[in-house]
């Protein structure tokens, strides 16, 4: 985790250095200054030498001025690393999602993302920053004046030395303690606002049902419970501030009296005594900061190993050697094809996969919810791998093309589709950085995208929010569309993409594609029979099988499931849902 | 689309810039102050006098400082037999003092930690249970991000001001003061030496943090801006890779992120420096004290003794310290009033209101009569008490729904509805149709009043509904929502929550009428698999079947279905279909229709469009009709 970690720190090596320098810098001005103090006492003050004092004041002047230095550095450059650190981890994380594969998506999780791109690394950035100003600057600070208190007068810096190993001690105990009930008490303080969020989002419920009392007695009892926990491990953290305080009044008791019997009987000056007490609390109080530093590590050592994994995690699919980058035609073979997520070969959620489909056909695939048939299609753009078996698209395996080649000719509508902030026009040129405005409006012709979009406030150049959340659910189907069509694909799958869409629209979306891209190869995934029944050939498919690949007819004469849903659909069956809405 | 449910985003909002305008920041604190002395009068005054006590034996100590030398060591100086009883006399009295300190520090730590954790749990619960009794209109009209944050960003915020800034602020104030008595005690010309030092170093932080401020909105906005497009093109991560997208999205990932870079490397080193900046002021008021304080001792003026000019540095450095801390608590303390701010504003929302008094009672016959009946009898009956005589009637629960001229919007100068006349009698099915916006969810939030009408009536079994008591009203109508919510629990609990007092053999019959039995019984753990994250690990269907057995389990005699199948295929729709057929059994129920087969089957379908009824009838009469539902019907439309 460090290595990799450590390997984003890049251009910013000379700042992550200089940070540490400039605060040691500082820290041995501020060292020397108790120690030019007694200077002025005895040499000064005692033997009545005023221009010793001024001449030793004025020194300390520019000690201070020079320790002003070493902190204005070691803030700039402290900045510059910790902000420059964080914006190459961002980098290497996001630059790494790139490649990643659909199964490397889904393993991490959208949110999981975004959670490691923002919260970890605004934490590990405070670590580091942390890290280069306190880490040195501590300890170095703790030694320099327990050096100097022995150069002053050893037998009185033994009590520090002593009393900085028993705290020492006694803070680590203590940050140990409170470290592991701490990850157990914020473990309790998420599941007790993910409660909340629950609540929220789900209001509707528990005002329907009247479970409010229900809800309030649940969330009572868990906040009740998370107090306990709190109490319990802020009760230890409260002891640190006695503890300290504890141990700087024995020392500087302990230093007054055995310093004080030294000036009178052993000759010790009076300023060198004084000079003693002030590097008491120095000594002491850098102690209590690197304790906290430590906590801070600790504690943010788990967004490190977050943010590490994504910037490790390899692509589980990955371009070919010599690949190729040309797609002869869009025919697609399926030859003995299993399929599954994690790879289980036992219970396999495509099994046995065999089809044989020519260039430009258009293929209809209906089955239940968990049929695979999203599965068995995303396989063709290798989207995943196939466990067993191969899938040949233009005569060659998939794994043979490049892969951006490959995408390039199979354009997939997904079935969660995403438009991005931006025009009408930015979004549809995805599909096509160079399409001429004239094309993006052929392109949404054919998907019967145009009418609504000539109708927005400013045509394709109306803006779109995120996630293209001013649009309709049929709206963004049939843009999302006209974004595929726009890569003039060999092959064109929509899964499910027409399900908001009117069924009079969605029949001439397709009557489109026959006519204007008749040698593409159509794969359409629906629920609605009638999004089908007019393909060349449809898949009927049940658990990851495939029980019929007919014409309509024949399914229709030979099918029992495929007749079933016919029937059950067109009999009293069949989708009411929302044509009104998109006309 | 009010009555859709805002997604919720993120969860944690950056704070917006480094300080938030505040409205009333005294009222707030005073707020805050006699929220902590409701709960914790005694704990309070406690902690006040032992930070009182802790800061004085600390004055005490410095104080000793300077009789130390000028009344313990100088005089024993040149004593052939030096007596050192004095010194451990006075040793043995400061150390008690220390040891009161430390006490008191301990005291005051520990009783903080009761104080403060304590006043976080009642501040959220308290939160917690008047959110639950807000109206629907509150969730609709805030964003969850902003709701969570108050329990996430401004509790925490509130925790920093409670145990850490309040404390603090006392501690330094008072330290402040008797330092700076003791200070001038010591020497006036010093104590104004370093007074001056105090302006100049006042002077700095100001002017370092209005210039960081500035880089702080920036980087405030830089972040927000980068976050976004973390999020956009994480969400659509599966479409950047199928268009091969990915060059052009890191493209624009890294011009976003350097932005951040610059503004958040110029925010820090402001915030940076000063701390430096005011550690050295700090040392130069140390030199310069020392420097004049050394001429006056030496000159012997102002009866100032080297002694004094010991104890004096340390009163000027423990002058300081407070000093750098209030200042570096001053944006903590802002931003948590910001926050409790906003956690008041949500207490002070006006809770839901109720004036109901008829309530649902269980009821039987006797002798031809209703009365009521201590068990669960099946029958159900309105309790209604009138008001002028006090005389009791009972009104048999039968599902007979009216609308009476109803007008409605979300907000009062835009109607929704308008003129919605409709009567259900008991056990009909009653369908919507008509497309997006055109008020079909909306009349089914006015039945169990999630708003209240603006004009007209709506009658329940001949009652008035704003009579009925809302929980009442709620119990009897039963909901199956087209966003279905499922809580973190078991899926046994997820169905229970229909009915809290369901046996498990109640629950699994309710999965059975649903249909849900089959799916269930194939998760890993059956009933007990644990759901998480509103169900994420199931299909759509099966999250759906769930919150079908749910309503099943309530058994109630009025149902309100949001049929919302169009992500289920049409054999897991028929599992659905089944399943709500045989819910809707025997009972008086309103659905928000997409389904045709569901629509044929309704004895009245209502047709609407942008907020009124425009057709009404069975289908054969609306086929007839040639109308919109005509059009809707055969899909000529569009």
């Amino acid at each position: 985790m460090l290595k990799t970690l450590g390997a984003q720190v890049k251009e910013f090596k000379a700042a992550s250095i200089a940070t540490p320098l400039c605060m040691i810098l500082e820290v041995l001005m501020e060292t020397v200054i108790p120690f030019f103090m007694a200077s002025i006492i005895d040499d000064g003050v005692d033997k009545g030498d005023l221009h010793h004092i001024y001449m030793v004041g004025f020194a300390m002047l520019v000690i201070a001025l020079i320790g002003l230095l070493g902190g204005l550095g070691g803030g700039h450059y402290g900045a510059k690393a910790s902000t420059g650190f964080a914006k190459n981890l961002r980098e290497a994380m996001f630059a790494n999602i790139q490649t990643f594969s659909f199964a490397n998506i889904d393993k991490f999780s959208t949110a999981g993302l975004v959670t490691r791109l923002t919260t970890d690394v605004t934490n590990l950035q405070n670590a580091y920053q942390m890290i280069l100003r306190m880490c040195i600057r501590a300890p170095i600070s703790m030694i320099c004046a327990l050096a100097m208190s022995y150069v002053i007068c050893p037998r009185l810096a033994n009590v520090y030395l002593v009393a900085v190993i028993i705290l020492a001690t006694l803070l680590m105990l203590l940050m140990m303690r409170t470290h592991h009930y701490f990850t157990q008490v914020f473990e309790k303080y998420d599941d007790l606002n993910a409660s909340v969020q629950e609540n929220v989002a789900g209001i509707r419920v528990v005002k329907a049902f009247v479970r409010e009392d229900y809800e309030k007695e649940q969330f009572t009892a868990a906040s009740r419970n998370l107090y306990k926990m709190f109490v319990k491990a802020e009760k230890l953290i409260s002891l640190n501030a006695p503890l300290m305080q504890f141990t700087v009044y024995s020392c500087i008791l302990l230093i007054s009296w055995l310093g004080a019997r030294m000036v009178v009987l052993e000759g010790l000056s009076t300023g060198d005594l004084m000079s003693m007490l002030a590097y008491c609390m120095n000594i002491l109080m850098h102690l209590m900061m690197l304790s906290m530093v430590f906590v801070m590590i600790v504690m943010s050592a788990a967004s490190g190993r977050r943010v590490a994994e994504v910037i490790n995690e390899e692509s589980t699919l990955a371009n070919p050697e010599n690949p190729d980058y040309e797609v002869c035609d869009g025919s697609v073979c399926f030859d003995q094809v299993s399929f599954d997520y994690h790879g289980n070969r036992e219970h396999p959620i495509l099994k046995n996969i065999n089809l044989d489909i020519r260039a430009g056909e258009t293929i209809g695939i209906i089955g239940g919810t968990g049929s695979s048939k999203s599965s068995l299609v995303n396989l063709i753009s290798r989207l995943y791998d196939v466990t067993d078996g191969a899938v040949y698209v233009g005569g060659k395996d998939v794994r043979s093309y490049d892969l951006d080649t490959l995408r390039n000719q199979v354009a997939v509508v997904l079935q969660k589709n995403v438009l991005f902030s931006g025009t009408v026009l930015e979004n549809l040129r995805w599909g096509d950085e160079e399409a001429t405005e004239e094309q993006c409006r052929q392109a949404c012709r054919l998907a019967c995208a145009d009418e609504f979009i000539e109708r927005l406030s400013e045509g394709y150049d109306t803006y779109l929010e995120q996630g293209g959340s001013n649009l309709s659910g049929g709206q963004k189907q049939r843009l999302c569309i006209a974004r595929a069509l726009l890569k003039k694909p060999k092959i064109l799958i929509l899964d499910d993409s027409t399900s908001a869409v009117d069924t009079a629209t969605d029949a001439k979306i397709r009557r489109a594609f026959a006519e204007h891209i008749p040698d593409t190869t159509k794969f359409i995934i629906a629920q609605r029979i009638s999004s089908v029944q007019g393909a060349d050939r449809i898949i009927v498919m049940e658990d990851g099988e495939i029980l019929g690949f007919d014409t309509h007819e024949k399914l229709l004469a030979d099918s029992e499931i495929y007749r079933d849903i016919y029937e059950s659909q067109t009999k009293g069956g069949g989708d009411f849902d929302e044509k009104a809405g998109e006309s | 689309m009010a009555e859709k449910v805002r997604e919720f985003k993120g969860g944690r909002r950056a704070p917006q810039g480094p300080r938030p305008k505040l409205a009333h920041p005294g009222k707030t604190l005073l707020r805050i102050m006699c929220y902590l002395m409701r709960y914790y009068p005694v704990h309070i005054v406690v902690v006040v006098i032992a930070i009182f006590a802790g800061v004085l034996c600390n004055v005490q100590g410095t104080w000793f400082m300077k009789d130390l030398i000028d009344v313990y060591v100088r005089p024993l100086l040149f004593d052939k037999n030096p007596d050192f009883g004095g010194l451990a006399q006075a040793i043995r009295r400061v150390g008690g003092f220390y040891l009161l300190g430390v006490l008191a520090a301990f005291a005051q730590n520990r009783i903080m930690v009761y104080v403060t954790q304590g006043t976080l749990m009642h501040m959220r619960n308290e939160m917690f249970v008047h959110m639950e009794t807000l109206p629907i209109k509150y969730f609709d009209e805030h964003p969850h991000g902003d709701v969570m944050s108050m329990y996430t960003n401004d509790i925490d915020t509130m925790r920093q001001m409670i145990s850490q800034s309040m404390p603090q602020f006392l501690n330094s104030a008072i330290t402040i003061v008797s330092v700076l008595v003791s200070m001038i005690l010591l020497s006036v010309p010093l104590t104004l030496v370093t007074l001056v030092m105090v302006a100049v170093l006042l002077f700095s932080t100001k002017k370092a943090t209005g210039l960081s401020g500035r880089y702080f909105v920036q980087q405030q906005r830089d972040l927000g801006t980068l976050n976004g497009c973390i999020e956009e093109l994480m969400e659509g991560q599966k479409v950047v890779k199928v268009f091969c997208h990915e060059d052009q999205a890191l493209a624009q990932f890294r011009k976003l992120n350097h932005q951040l870079y610059e503004s958040a490397y110029n925010a820090n080193r402001f915030v940076n420096i000063l701390g430096p900046i005011n550690a050295q002021l700090g040392n130069v008021s140390y030199v310069l004290c020392a420097m004049v304080g050394g001429v006056l001792a030496l000159s012997g003026s102002f009866d100032f003794t080297l002694g004094s000019l010991a104890s004096f540095l340390t009163f000027n450095k423990s002058f300081y310290m407070p000093i750098n801390q209030v200042s570096q608590q001053l944006n903590a303390v802002v931003m948590a009033l910001a926050g409790a701010d906003r956690i008041f504003t949500l207490l002070d929302e006006k809770p839901e209101t109720d004036a109901g008094y008829v309530t649902l009672v269980n009821a039987k016959r006797e002798n031809g009569k209703l009365v009521e009946s201590d068990t669960r009898s099946g029958l159900w009956a309105w309790k209604h008490v009138h008001q002028a005589d006090g005389s009791v009637d009972y009104v048999e629960l039968t599902g007979d729904v009216v609308f009476d001229d109803v007008d409605f919007g979300y907000v009062p100068q835009k109607l929704v509805l308008r003129n919605v006349n409709l009567y259900a009698t008991p056990g009909q099915k009653i369908a919507f149709v008509g497309s997006t916006g055109a008020g079909k969810t909306t009349i089914t939030n006015l039945i169990n009043r999630f708003y209240d009408i603006q004009d007209g009536k709506i009658r329940y079994d001949g009652i008035n509904i704003n009579k009925i008591k809302k929980a009442d009203l709620r119990h009897s109508l039963g909901m199956v929502l087209q966003d279905t919510h499922l809580f973190t629990g078991t899926v046994m609990e997820n169905i229970r929550y229909g009915k809290l007092d369901a046996t498990d053999d109640e629950v699994i019959a309710a999965a059975k009428l649903a249909n849900a039995d089959g799916f269930i019984r194939h998760l890993s753990h059956g009933y007990d698999t644990m759901l998480t994250g509103d169900g994420a690990a199931l299909s759509q269907g099966q999250r759906q079947l769930l919150s079908i057995a749910r309503a099943a389990v309530a058994d109630p005699p009025v149902l309100i279905l949001d049929e919302a199948t169009s992500s289920i295929d049409t054999r897991t729709e028929r599992i659905v279909q089944e399943g709500m057929d045989r819910l809707m059994k025997g009972r008086t129920t309103f659905v928000i229709a997409h389904r045709l087969s569901t629509v044929r089957n309704s004895d009245c379908i209502i047709v609407l469009e942008q907020g009124r009824i425009i057709e009404r009838g069975n289908h054969a009469q609306l086929i007839e009709e040639k109308g919109k539902y005509y059009q809707l019907y055969t899909g000529s439309a569009g």
